[in-house]
């Protein structure tokens, strides 16, 4: 008891929390003031939404009290700011709409999401006690991801939504599996080169100099690039494809130590994408549209365009929270939540959203740098990855680095299969950093 | 595998410097470029959905902007209908902006660099961005009874604060309720827009400060300035003023009003000829001093140059390279002499002020929205356009012009009036146009009048002090009440 109650770590991550909520409550506050009070939300909702957050602290505090602090605090934050903007978003619609009770309001849906998130991070923890038990299921992992990456092409099952086949959707409520693939492929990949890593990584051939892999070793990623490539053209999203190739050719690199890896991977891409792109027209346009959009203003360049005028708006310090024309870009309060965090909280607000991210990125890696088995350091690296390369690939998407893709803000946008997976690779970061804390703890200390 | 790591933390760091590099070009570096693309509209939303500031008349909002229902979307409302529009202009989301609504609209709008700390106040108090308040000149008293007593007919009152150049009224007709070019309904404000466009006499059009005529016998006063600043003349000075006299080079008679003499003997006192509007005596007069003359004189009235009140006045003309003939026919204030309201009224306020012609202005302070004054107006002299004891004798001639003569309909009691009359051909088979000029002292104040009634009398001198007199007379009584 006396360590339930003196436990430093858990000590902290409760007062992060709290700040966590003063922040968002503030954010809430002056969305408010904005919008004129037109769409309230009862004091009742921060009092639910604040005991969630402590029953989630209480859970850890039981079952992981030597779990990494900062993690629920900075997911909690991400996850709170993006309640407040989707709340924004919906007001600013039922501002602008003739028929108010016909506007489909998006905050409580996201609320019940994150209820269900924290839910299974609880669950999760209560029935996953060491994270090296997930490693017996290695395979099992792997036909899971590769079914649901696979799901949305079932004809009849499958659902096309803005021109992406990214869904499924069963007994009217639709879901997007590939968000939970992504969990899935995470395991497999860890323990898969947890297992075979040394093998891969003794054995190989010098062609002037430079390391070459063995046939057999390039089966597995040939067989992940086939893959993305499917997903690429079938489902017609880079962003996906992207992510699964990346969270692959990441963990091998980093279980072998070979650079050559990423040499192979990043050629394989590149040829997978000009292939896909010479043949696809939709392929075309995406890039056509990032290249040009100011030649698309009314039509494919829309968004885009729509989601820098916003960011532009926004300048430095931002216009404000409820201040600025968010709901100018469509489906802001998802896929381009990023643009509309830029526009009302400006640079200073996107630098912060960045620093919340690579806290909790660094905090994976940091993971995975003290985790004394290699399948709970691949793991983490592989969340890492995961979490690292969905805000690379949207916001670089919205601010026009790369071509845009389906992948939305991890925690922020609105979204449930997003938000509770990301939750779960939350837990199981929480899981692991547990599990290593208490295995380094110097000997005598209970 | 630690190795390995640390790697992969590095190309993470670059990869969010990178998106932070990245995003620098459309928030800070490229932001008045994407900000000024034309299917931007982020702007026009903007400027829609702030509270505009108000424009004030003696404490009252003549232009407000009012939250509407279930929308952030503010609508601006003029309470006095038309009665202010020549001043205010409108604020359309089709037409866009005019007048003081587009002069001052930064400051209104809250993007002036004057409203920086208001601006910064309001942002970290995190109220609503509200714009600046911009009072104008005019009496609210005085506007509204000329807008009343001009009607509907096409004409222009201007009156000014003689000792400061403050323009008390500003009031063309016809024209347009700017309520109706501001309304949300883009389809009725286009319909509007159109009648207006089609409207024959022209509403759009700024009377008192752009519609230039000729100012008939009331430029008169100009050319006794002339006369009197050139030493050569008095009040009593005798000069010919018989019904009809000869234009030199031509075999154009020129005659009087009267189709009389002005006195029976053929010659008339300077004064007499003011009192009765004697042109044969001013056409004499014109060619006696020589158009170079009379043009330096209307030049010092502020002829030939244009004013910004801030709105812009149309330049006020007198023709140079006249012959004889033509420098007659322009002493009466025809042929090609052309002039606005406003410049009318300039020329009596110089006489008014003791010969100092005044910068005419209609604003008088831009506020913050909590009517904290950020910049206030101060009397500028243009020049000296007479001298003191000339503006003195043309004051008496002109009370005598009430008192003995044509201008009888501003002989009001109690009140010190002094006034012109003026008739001035069109040139064409239309009415001519109906003048009246007036100054009057009371209560404290000198203000100068000018009225214009377009095609409005009939061939008489009479008819300015018929039709154009009782407008200013109304104007008079307003300003002392």
């Amino acid at each position: 008891m006396k360590n339930f109650i003196v436990n430093r770590a858990r000590n902290v991550e409760l007062g992060l929390i709290a700040i966590s909520f003063l922040i968002a409550g503030y954010a809430h506050w002056l969305v408010q003031i904005a919008t004129k009070q037109v769409y309230e939300i009862s004091p009742i909702w921060l009092v639910v939404i604040g005991t969630g957050a402590l029953a989630l602290h209480l859970v850890v505090r039981f079952l992981a009290p030597a779990a990494d602090p900062y993690l629920l605090p900075m997911a909690l934050l991400l996850n709170l700011l993006g309640l407040v903007m989707i709340h924004r978003l919906d007001a600013a619609d039922l501002i602008r709409s003739d028929e108010p009770t016909q506007v489909s309001l998006e905050a409580p849906n996201q609320l019940t999401w994150f209820f269900v998130g924290i839910a299974a991070v609880s669950v999760g923890l209560m029935i996953v006690r060491d994270h090296r038990l997930i490693q017996r299921f290695t395979f099992t992992a792997m036909l899971i991801g590769f079914v649901l990456l696979l799901l949305p092409l079932v004809p009849g099952l499958g659902a096309t939504i803005n021109g992406a086949r990214l869904w499924v959707r069963v007994a009217g409520y639709s879901f997007q599996p590939a968000e939970f693939a992504k969990i899935a492929l995470a395991i497999f990949f860890a323990a898969y080169l947890a297992r075979t890593r040394l093998s891969i990584q003794s054995i190989k051939t010098r062609f002037f100099g430079i390391g070459i892999p063995r046939v057999q070793d390039l089966g597995p990623i040939v067989i992940a690039w086939l893959v993305s490539i499917l997903v690429l053209v079938s489902q017609r999203d880079l962003g996906t494809s992207l992510l699964f190739f990346g969270l692959f050719v990441g963990l091998l690199y980093v279980a072998t130590g070979q650079r050559t890896w990423l040499a192979i991977g990043a050629i394989m891409f590149s040829a997978g994408a000009l292939i896909a792109y010479s043949l696809f027209s939709h392929v075309r346009l995406r890039a056509t549209v990032w290249l040009d959009p100011f030649s698309y203003a009314n039509a494919e360049g829309y968004q885009l365009l729509q989601a820098l005028y916003g960011f532009a708006s926004g300048g430095i310090l931002g216009q404000g929270w409820g201040e600025g024309f968010t709901w100018l870009v469509p489906y802001a309060n998802s896929d381009f939540i990023l643009a509309a965090f830029g526009e009302e909280l400006g640079y200073a607000g996107m630098a912060g959203l960045v620093l919340i991210y690579a806290i909790l990125v660094q905090r994976g890696l940091r993971i995975a740098m003290s985790a004394r088995d290699d399948f709970g350091s691949l793991l983490s690296i592989g969340l890492s990855l995961v979490l690292a390369l969905q805000l690379f690939v949207v916001f670089g998407g919205v601010t026009r680095l790369i071509p845009l893709t389906g992948l939305t803000a991890p925690f922020l946008a609105a979204g449930g299969s997003s938000l509770i997976s990301n939750w779960i690779m939350i837990g199981l970061l929480i899981r692991i950093s547990h599990t290593t804390n208490l295995l380094n703890r110097p000997a005598g200390e209970v | 595998m630690q190795h390995q790591i640390k790697r992969l933390s590095g190309v993470f760091a670059f990869a969010l410097v990178a998106l932070m590099a990245n995003l620098l070009s459309s928030q800070v570096f490229q932001v008045e470029e994407l900000r000024s693309r034309p299917d931007n509209t982020r702007l026009i939303l903007e400027e829609y959905g702030r509270e505009r500031g108000a424009i004030v008349v003696d404490g009252k909002f003549i232009a407000k902007s009012v939250a509407t229902d279930g929308t952030l979307i503010y609508e601006r409302r003029y309470p006095f209908g038309s009665t202010y529009s020549n001043a205010t202009g409108y604020y359309s989301i089709v037409y866009g902006t005019t007048a003081i609504e587009r002069i001052y609209g930064s400051v209104l709008s809250g993007q002036d660099d004057r409203l920086a700390i208001d601006r910064l106040q309001q942002l970290l108090s995190g109220t609503e961005v509200r714009g600046g308040v911009v009072t104008l000149t005019l009496d609210h008293e005085m506007q509204t009874a000329a807008a009343s007593a001009l009607g509907n007919r096409a004409g222009a009152v201007v009156a000014i604060d003689v000792e400061t150049g403050e323009i008390l009224t500003l009031v063309g007709a016809p024209t347009f309720d700017p309520n109706r070019l501001v309304a949300n309904d883009t389809n009725k404000v286009q319909r509007y827009y159109e009648k207006l466009l089609q409207n024959p006499n022209k509403p759009l059009l700024n009377r008192p400060l752009v519609q230039t005529l000729p100012p008939g016998s009331t430029f008169k006063v100009v050319v006794a300035a002339a006369a009197l600043e050139s030493g050569l003349f008095t009040a009593a000075s005798e000069i010919p003023g018989p019904a009809k006299i000869q234009l030199p080079l031509s075999d154009k008679k020129l005659g009087n009003w009267q189709n009389a003499a002005c006195e029976s003997d053929n010659t008339v006192t300077l004064l007499k000829a003011l009192e009765v509007s004697c042109n044969t005596a001013f056409a004499w007069l014109g060619m006696e001093l020589g158009s170079d003359a009379i043009q330096a004189q209307a030049e010092a009235f502020g002829f030939n140059q244009s004013f910004d009140t801030p709105l812009t006045a149309a330049t006020s003309v007198f023709p140079t390279g006249l012959d004889a003939a033509q420098t007659a026919m322009s002493a009466i204030g025809q042929f090609d002499v052309r002039a606005t309201a406003l410049q009318m009224a300039m020329v009596n306020a110089a006489i008014l002020n003791d010969g100092k012609l005044m910068q005419p202005q209609l604003v008088r302070d831009i506020r913050t929205a909590d009517l904290q004054i950020l910049e206030k107006s101060e009397p500028r002299l243009i020049r000296q356009a007479i001298s003191n004891s000339t503006a003195a004798a043309l004051k008496e001639m002109m009370r005598s012009v009430v008192v003995n003569g044509t201008a009888s309909s501003l002989d009001l009691p109690g009140i010190w009036v002094g006034g012109k009359t003026g008739t001035a051909e069109t040139g064409t088979d239309a009415l001519p146009h109906a003048w009246m000029s007036a100054i009057m002292e009371a209560n404290g104040r000198k203000i100068a009048i000018a009225v214009v009634v377009e095609n409005g009398g009939g061939a008489l001198e009479v008819s300015g002090n018929q039709i154009a007199g009782p407008i200013a007379a109304k104007v008079i009584a307003a300003a002392i009440q």
